[in-house]
């Protein structure tokens, strides 16, 4: 019974933290997108303007929750929860620090690329179900992209997982004991770096809501609490890559002299502030750039580095 | 466990039966994606995570992608929720129907009558089958690689465009 307790404050002591770190990175983003382009953000409402968060949440509560005559009701609703939910069950398998995940799975990386995959009904359905040609062509880029950004994002990981040996993060986390795999892996690190970009559709990939040409692209047609959560999913997915490289490339929580949580708090917090500062500087490719990347340079480079670590693990082996 | 299994095969059954009946094809895939999901589940409870991931991974994550992303093309208007319509009379279903009936009645007999046949039957893990598919039926592989990759070069020379203002290139 005590372990089924510990379990439940476990999962939702991880979800609570999850959703006010989502809500959180709205504000630190604006903060310092402003600080790089030498403005000051909001700093108005409470302590350096922390209560934006809160302020914006209320009025996107009180929007009106509207559906577009021309939709197709069903399915314009369930599309922006599927973002939300399948990357919330990819935190279920991140360990944060020793012992501490909602579930040790020793499948757990293919768990994450599961959800993932599935992360990209969101926005595909989401661009259907609008009835919006703008929408419609958001959302069929996306499909493409996250397609194309998905296949490398899983051969840029099995480099790792032949180093250690297993699919369990935990397991990964303690293979990288002496040397972390941002060493060995450096070009499984860039890539799926890349595609991690890709995969939240972060600027500079954010092609499917290229505001200068689609409106808003796949959530033209949103409003309200609906498009509050594609808000919420998209931050998450920041979290979710920033937290998967620490733990895949970074040590994750190992550190010496600070408590392994912290580690792998800083080390998350480095690639967040990076996902930002790389909005902050770099501009939009095209569209046909942006696939020719893929399929020309992510994917070889992905391919060559499974190659030449399949010959390394097997000639030390 | 047994309880969990018994849920999602039920949820499996019932979307597979959603999917047919359904005549708009993204509402039909979306059921599709849900069996897929069950049969995942099912796969986790059975005690094979393995299978369970690749089946999200494959067909839930990667191939039905692919038929939403075909179909988001086509724009299917309401003349083609007729012709689902049309498809759903009797006299179509009622021979596949029938036939189904048949593997239905032998999946039966071979639960209950053979029983203890099939308690006793190996299991194949995937680390065998791997081993058989590039052992002694390595031919047999090359061989549908061989055909796959003749389908891909035919759907590039089938999607390629003639470029006209340039004339040959």
């Amino acid at each position: 019974m005590n372990e089924t307790v510990m379990v439940l404050i476990r999962t939702f002591g991880i979800l609570a933290a999850l959703l006010s770190v989502g809500g959180l990175l709205i504000w630190l983003e604006r903060r310092l997108l402003a600080l790089w382009q030498e403005r000051y953000g909001p700093n108005r409402v409470g302590p350096f303007g922390l209560l934006q968060v809160v302020v914006d949440m209320v009025k996107v509560l009180f929007k009106e929750d509207w559906v577009p005559p021309f939709a197709d009701r069903p399915v314009f609703v369930v599309a922006p929860a599927i973002i939300v939910i399948v990357t919330l069950l990819s935190f279920a398998v991140v360990p944060f620090a020793p012992g501490l995940a909602v579930i040790d799975l020793n499948i757990g990386l293919l768990f994450f690329l599961g959800m993932s995959s599935l992360g990209v009904y969101s926005v595909a359905l989401a661009g259907w179900a609008s009835g919006s040609k703008y929408s419609l062509i958001g959302g069929l880029r996306s499909s493409a992209q996250m397609l194309a950004y998905e296949v490398f994002m899983g051969l840029s990981l099995m480099g790792v997982v032949m180093q250690a040996g297993s699919f369990d993060l935990a397991r990964i986390v303690e293979a990288q004991q002496d040397t972390w795999f941002i060493v060995p892996q450096f070009f499984g690190f860039i890539v799926f770096l890349i595609a991690g970009i890709a995969e939240t559709h972060r600027l500079p990939f954010d092609l499917p809501e290229a505001e200068s040409e689609l409106v808003a692209g796949f959530h033209s047609e949103y409003s309200g609490l609906k498009f509050g959560l594609f808000f919420l999913g998209e931050y998450l997915g920041i979290t979710l890559i920033s937290s998967l490289v620490a733990v895949l490339f970074l040590g994750g929580w190992q550190g010496p002299w600070l408590p392994p949580l912290a580690w792998y708090l800083a080390k998350t917090f480095l690639f967040i502030a990076l996902f930002i500062l790389i909005r902050a500087t770099l501009p939009r490719p095209r569209y046909d750039q942006l696939m020719a990347f893929g399929w020309k340079v992510c994917l070889p480079v992905a391919l060559l580095n499974l190659l030449a670590t399949g010959a390394f693990v097997l000639l030390k082996g | 466990m047994n309880f969990l299994f018994y849920i999602s095969a039920f949820i499996a059954v019932a979307a597979t039966g959603m999917v047919i009946t359904r005549t708009n094809a993204v509402h039909a895939l979306l059921y599709l994606i849900v069996s897929l999901l069950a049969v995942a589940l099912i796969f986790f409870t059975l005690g094979a995570p393995f299978i369970a991931a690749l089946e999200v991974i494959v067909y839930a994550g990667a191939i039905m992608v692919l038929f939403i992303f075909a179909i988001m093309m086509l724009n299917l208007s309401s003349a083609t929720v007729q012709q689902e319509q049309g498809l759903l009379a009797p006299g179509i279903w009622r021979g596949p129907a029938l036939l189904c009936l048949v593997l239905a009645g032998e999946l039966a007999y071979f639960l209950t009558a053979e029983h203890e046949r099939l308690s006793r039957m190996d299991l194949v893990p995937p680390k065998q089958v791997g081993i058989a598919l590039f052992g002694p039926y390595v031919l047999g592989v090359e061989l549908a690689s061989m055909l796959l990759l003749a389908g891909l070069v035919g759907a590039y020379h089938l999607g390629r465009q003639e470029d006209e203002t340039k004339g040959e290139r």
